[in-house]
């Protein structure tokens, strides 16, 4: 009976989800390999299976029982940036590779490069445990059809140090504040323009930012000239999770843009620190196992992402890597292996208005989603990336 | 008679010794022979790289799909001349590699000639080790030693503190990037000024000071002018190091502390816009290419 009331939930989730405007609706484009048809059933694994992943994902303590169980030997290939992923990626994997780990902002540009193909949900017994959210984001979900099977996610919180701020800064505000100068890190990412426009998009209604991701050029700009304004306010644009660690720890900065792995690390640590979700909400990343076009052993992935996806493995990759599972199942186990942890991530949120307050990474692209070409494509993000940190 | 005795080895030929009936008649053959490999290794790995990125430089990009397009434009390079950030982060790199330069050429100078011309042999030796010793180490773990030192709660903040002086907030700056950088490349401007020194003849200063030199105008009139291209040629590696460095300034570096070089890794790894990142990089080689000819002109590789 209870399978039976989720796996109701999860088809009106579906349809749900295929008639809201705010999600995928059926006016965009298709990608080229959106008629291939998926597998029907999971065969006998093929006894290989090649992925490219973020270091940290395919850890040997939860490998080696999949290996046993399958039969399937894994063979990771470490990338360091999403771009890598996706020049990895070109020609559907070339035949070597089977699955990649995309993040978000990486997926759109693999499904409309046609490197990528869909993936059946069915055969993944976990996904009816998936929180909503999760089963069709449209970053990897275009017009019903799945492109991968998300995996873990993680908001973009405002780190600040809890001797300097004593009550909880409510607004992203602060690390725009001249108030502050010096103080203030920020990731140096092309991405984090998403964030300013997130901010203005609360602060500055006139622009009209929907979508933090699609910005006209008049949007554009005005986030652009916020960043440059915010550039002689920082005290460095950090590239590893390490490097702003070790800034707030030896008290060169007192705020700045983090991911939940930052605050549990440095209150490990003892220092002075909290984060919180600003009134503004947060951007936020969405990984997701996506499989190869010409993935040369399409079973043993299917088996992996199956793998993958159950409560366990979810509780172990989020306590490995310090993000937050998407089976909902995970909350209880990860609560087993670290008490408290659970909360701590944000696993245990399970409506929708917490996840509306969090706009997930995807590429910007020349086309809108009113399919309209007036927004500003990735590579003109990057350039202006370029010209903020001067 | 002669003409028989030339010809009797090729009359031979096809039994005894061929290929060295064949050097014989072709003396130029043995070391082309010899050279050939390294030879095509450097044309195809340097040569045939170097044109494939100047290849690059004129193509572009497809913003939709990120895949290279290849017609020919200048539009990279006009980017890159009118776009004043670019201008700034050349500026900036250039002036940085120029400082490091002279950083190093001022304390390696006192340094190598103490080494070269007045230690004894013994502190010769230890000397030597001790410049060497630091590459030893990984760069990056030199590189982090200093972010521990600069920091703001760091051994320098700390020193500074504890004689009662304020606190010098130079971690993540660009003034830090100057000291990190001087100090690593330091070793490459010791080394070639320290064999440049040893060369000067001994007899060269004795004749000075016959001629009524005091010391320091023999150092000024002799020695420096015959330890220049030395100078010169350890240049060449602290300024390019120094150039194409793109690490110490993720590191160590603030906001505004952007080297070409951080540049192109965005637009290989980040952007995908290789077009871009090649006509960039053409840049510090076309600068490497003018500061070769002039240390050329200066007798730097006699010196190396």
């Amino acid at each position: 009976m209870k399978l039976g009331a989720l796996v109701a939930v999860a088809v009106l989730a579906v349809t749900a989800c295929g008639s809201s405007p705010t999600s995928t609706g059926n006016t965009q484009a298709q990608p080229p390999t959106a008629g291939m048809k998926p597998l029907d059933k999971i065969g006998p694994g093929e006894g290989q299976l090649n992925l490219i992943a973020w270091e940290g994902y395919v850890d040997d303590s939860w490998v080696k029982a999949f290996t046993q169980q399958t039969g399937c030997v894994v063979n990771p290939k470490y990338a360091g940036s999403s771009d890598e992923m996706v020049s990895l990626m070109k020609d559907g994997g070339g035949g070597q590779y089977d699955m990649v780990s995309a993040s978000g902002d990486a997926d759109l540009r693999l499904i409309y490069g046609g490197d990528v193909r869909p993936m059946n949900e069915k055969l993944i017994p976990d996904w009816t445990n998936f929180q909503p959210f999760f089963k069709n984001p449209s970053y990897n979900t275009i017009n019903g059809i799945h492109y991968g099977i998300s995996l873990q996610w993680g908001p973009n919180t405002l780190l600040y140090n809890t001797k300097k701020f004593v009550n909880k800064p409510t607004s992203w505000q602060v690390i725009y504040d001249p108030a502050n100068k010096g103080l203030i890190t920020v990731p140096d990412n092309p991405i984090q323009i998403a964030d300013a426009a997130l901010y203005l998009s609360k602060t500055q209604p006139s622009l009209g930012i929907k979508d933090p991701y699609e910005l006209n050029k008049k949007q554009f700009d005005a986030t652009v000239a916020l960043l440059t304004q915010q550039r002689p306010l920082i005290k460095k644009y950090w590239a590893l999770a390490s490097d702003e660690i070790s800034l707030f720890q030896n008290g060169d900065v007192v705020v700045g843009a983090a991911w939940p792995y930052q605050t549990i690390t440095l209150k490990a640590a003892n220092a002075p620190v909290d984060d919180t979700i600003p009134s503004e909400g947060a951007t936020g990343w969405g990984d997701t196992w996506m499989l190869g076009t010409r993935a040369p052993h399409p079973n043993c992935a299917y088996l992996w992402t199956a793998y993958v996806s159950t409560a366990k493995v979810q509780a172990e990759q989020a306590l490995f890597f310090g993000e937050t599972p998407v089976n909902t199942q995970a909350c209880a186990q990860m609560e087993a292996l670290q008490a408290g942890s659970c909360a701590q991530y944000h696993a245990d949120q399970t409506g929708t208005a917490y996840f509306d307050t969090i706009k997930f990474w995807k590429t910007p692209r020349l086309t809108c989603s009113d399919g309209s070409q007036s927004c500003i494509p990735y590579d003109q993000w990057v350039s202006a990336w370029t010209t903020i940190k001067g | 008679m002669a003409l028989e005795t030339a010809r009797r080895p090729r009359s031979k030929g096809s039994g005894a010794a061929p290929l060295s009936a064949l050097f014989w008649r072709r003396p130029a053959l043995r070391p082309l022979l010899l050279l050939a490999p390294p030879l095509g290794w450097f044309v195809v790995i340097y040569l045939a790289s170097l044109a494939t990125l100047l290849v690059t430089a004129f193509w572009t990009i497809d913003p939709f799909t990120t895949q290279i397009v290849q017609a020919w434009n200048t539009d990279n390079f006009q980017r890159i001349i009118n776009e004043p950030a670019y201008r700034t982060i050349i500026g900036r790199t250039v002036i940085l590699a120029s400082l490091v330069t002279v950083t190093d050429a001022v304390l390696a100078f006192p340094f190598a000639y103490y080494m070269a011309r007045v230690a004894s042999r013994r502190v010769q030796t230890i000397l030597f080790a001790a410049v060497l010793l630091p590459l030893w180490a990984s760069y990056l773990a030199r590189v982090y030693s200093w972010i521990l030192i600069l920091n703001h709660n760091g051994l320098l903040n700390w020193s500074l503190q504890s004689i009662g002086l304020p606190a010098a907030n130079i971690g993540y700056t660009n003034v830090a990037m100057w000291l990190v950088f001087s100090y690593i490349w330091l070793p490459f401007m010791i080394i070639p000024v320290y064999a440049a020194l040893e060369r000067v003849p001994e007899s060269l200063l004795e004749a000075a000071s016959d001629l009524g030199a005091r010391r320091w105008r023999a150092v000024r009139d002799v020695v420096l002018p015959l330890a220049l291209p030395g100078v010169v040629a350890g240049s060449i590696f602290t300024f390019s190091l120094t150039l194409g460095d793109y690490i110490t300034p993720i590191l160590v570096g603030g906001a505004g502390s952007t080297f070409i070089g951080n540049v192109v890794y965005t637009n290989v790894g980040i952007a995908n816009n290789i077009p871009f990142a090649a006509a960039l990089a053409t840049v510090p080689v076309a600068i490497m290419a003018v500061y070769l000819f002039i240390a050329s002109r200066l007798g730097a590789f006699e010196a190396l």
